[in-house]
């Protein structure tokens, strides 16, 4: 039998990482929900009146961002996705030699810091660059036609800054694949793309799903690509909530769409974790003996 | 047909070393147009080689003043983050307890929510307090957000540790706190220093959290949000590219000493069995 000063131990080393994290997680969650039910302005400050048309007002004015903004990461994301395998799937099996310093390449931008990453892609599709040049030259875009500025250069953005977060999590599923059941698969005359189709992706599926989640939600959020690389008819739903918090001042329409924003993807997670719980996210979760 | 087959057969390879460039290619950017010599306030067009920014980095001194206010920031973040990271995951990979659950969502959330949310949320309350935005509002940002990071990094350490070497201890007499301190501590401080290598580099890339909670302080990415209406001086790619290097170097050296360590260690371990081996029976 465990006295209670043992038993309360774990509690003691909990408890001041979750006190912050609740003091400056979850609480700032409440009042940001508070906000959006306020009426008033800045100057006269704010009464909580359950002013729910605040919502009603906020999603109809921006769905348009809103969808922009999804459609924006969901392609970002299936585009990761789609060059994200193959290089994670190289780097687990086919790499050799040039594993570490492959991984090393996919880390690498992360040594930069991301404005500066988003700026460098400002320099290359800028309208004079070689790039565009190429791109015109191969008439996948018209001669007077433009890269920056355009949806095509925001979804370019985005798939560049995100692809690492989908990359590690795929190569960290693929690695742990046990290869004698590709072997099995051959040995049971299955095509390569049958074993693919049938055994690979369907065993890395947690893999899958977690570089899906961690592309898309932070991707949806954005507002640096759209600000740097678009122009103002590719804003996405995190521009409007930078600009009503930062320069306009329209605190709870701002929260309004912040916390709508928020709802849809814990709504998202939440479903994930319901089926594969937490440890696609931060690893295998055993308790203790 | 047998080219081919070799194409083939290492199209999955290809791929990948071209995503590859592709990755590489806008740090390559950065680290040309540092040398760049730009017409004009903005430093995308090439126009011409110089050296001249190389030789005053820091001479846009708001730009210098930007940058130490960052790694001020990103050095406390790392020290607070770490400490409480640590200590939750300790917890959760040594103890049973009531309510595990609700800890590893509390801990796994905050990663997942968009960063724009987060900086919301706390700009939210900040508002209702009336609490002055500055330094130490990021500091409060900066921690929370890296907590749980410093957990999922140490964990994973905690969670292919040999227990028996600290029941050993504990065998021969050591008080928990001792055995804590030269048995646990050591084994994963390499976990442990990259949990606040983690930490000190996602205080210092942040941008969009503390464009929401800086108030005037100025960070080094909110410094080059503000100029590039304006112009992004050239010295801020002569900067990025010091910093990529340094980080750099830092990982090569840091790899190269685990793997002179892991051959010592092996060297140590044959010598031994050779030792036990030549015993006389």
């Amino acid at each position: 039998m465990k006295t209670l000063r043992q038993r309360m131990v774990p509690y003691w080393l909990l408890g001041p990482g979750l006190v912050w994290l609740a003091l400056f997680f979850v609480l700032p969650m409440y009042f940001m929900g508070e906000l959006s039910l306020k009426t008033g302005s800045l100057a006269d400050g704010y009464q909580l009146t359950w002013a729910t048309q605040n919502y009603t007002d906020a999603i109809s004015q921006y769905s348009t961002q809103f969808v922009r903004a999804f459609y924006y990461a969901g392609t970002a994301t299936i585009i990761c996705l789609l060059i994200g395998y193959p290089l994670a799937y190289a780097i687990a099996f086919k790499a050799g030699r040039w594993k570490n310093l492959m991984l090393f390449a996919v880390v690498a931008p992360f040594f930069t810091t991301y404005l500066i990453r988003t700026i460098a892609w400002k320099t290359i599709l800028q309208d004079s660059s070689p790039v565009v040049g190429f791109l015109k030259f191969v008439h996948l875009i018209p001669q007077d036609g433009r890269v920056l500025a355009t949806s095509g250069a925001v979804i370019a953005g985005l798939t560049y800054n995100f692809l690492p977060f989908m990359v590690l999590p795929l190569y960290a599923s693929l690695e742990r694949l046990d290869v004698r059941l590709l072997e099995a698969s051959k040995d049971l005359y299955a095509s390569t793309r049958t074993t693919f189709f049938k055994v690979t992706v369907p065993l890395t599926m947690p893999g899958i799903i977690a570089g899906i989640l961690l592309t898309f939600i932070p991707a949806a959020g954005d507002y640096v690509n759209s600000t740097f690389l678009g122009g103002t008819s590719q804003a996405m739903i995190g521009n409007v909530i930078q600009s009503k918090y930062l320069v306009i001042n329209d605190y709870p329409t701002a929260a309004a769409l912040s916390f709508t924003l928020l709802v849809i993807i814990l709504a998202a997670l939440m479903l994930y974790i319901k089926f594969a719980g937490t440890e696609a996210l931060m690893g295998e979760d055993e308790e203790p003996a | 047909m047998k080219a081919w087959t070799w194409l083939r057969e290492h199209a999955v390879l290809f791929t990948g070393i071209l995503v590859i460039f592709y990755m590489l290619a806008p740090i390559a950017i950065i680290a040309l147009f540092s040398f760049n010599d730009p017409v004009g306030r903005f430093n995308f067009e090439w126009a011409g080689f110089t050296t001249q920014y190389w030789q005053h980095p820091f001479a846009v001194t708001e730009l210098t003043d930007s940058l130490l206010v960052s790694i001020r920031l990103a050095f406390m973040t790392a020290i607070g983050a770490t400490i409480l990271g640590t200590l939750i995951a300790i917890a959760l990979v040594r103890y049973q307890f009531l309510g595990r659950r609700a800890a590893n969502l509390l801990i796994v959330i905050p990663m997942a929510t968009p960063e724009v949310v987060i900086g919301a949320s706390l700009l939210s309350m900040f508002l209702v307090y009336g609490a002055k935005l500055g330094f130490g509002t990021l500091l409060i940002a900066h921690i929370m957000f890296s907590i749980s990071f410093v957990v999922v990094v140490v964990r994973s350490r905690l969670i292919g540790f040999d227990r028996r070497l600290e029941e050993a201890s504990a065998d021969l007499g050591a008080s928990a706190f001792t055995t804590f301190r030269t048995i646990t501590l050591p084994l994963i401080a390499p976990g442990v220093a990259s949990a606040a290598m983690l930490s000190f580099a996602l205080s210092i890339d942040d941008f969009v959290i503390s464009n929401f909670n800086a108030g005037s302080e100025v960070t080094f990415p909110l410094y080059i949000f503000g100029a590039n209406q304006r112009g992004i001086p050239v010295e801020v790619n002569v900067i990025a590219t010091m910093l990529f290097t340094v980080t750099i170097i830092a990982m090569l050296a840091v790899i190269i000493q685990q793997r002179r360590a892991e051959k010592m260690a092996e060297k140590r371990e044959e010598e031994a069995t050779s030792s036990v081996a030549s015993l006389p029976a």
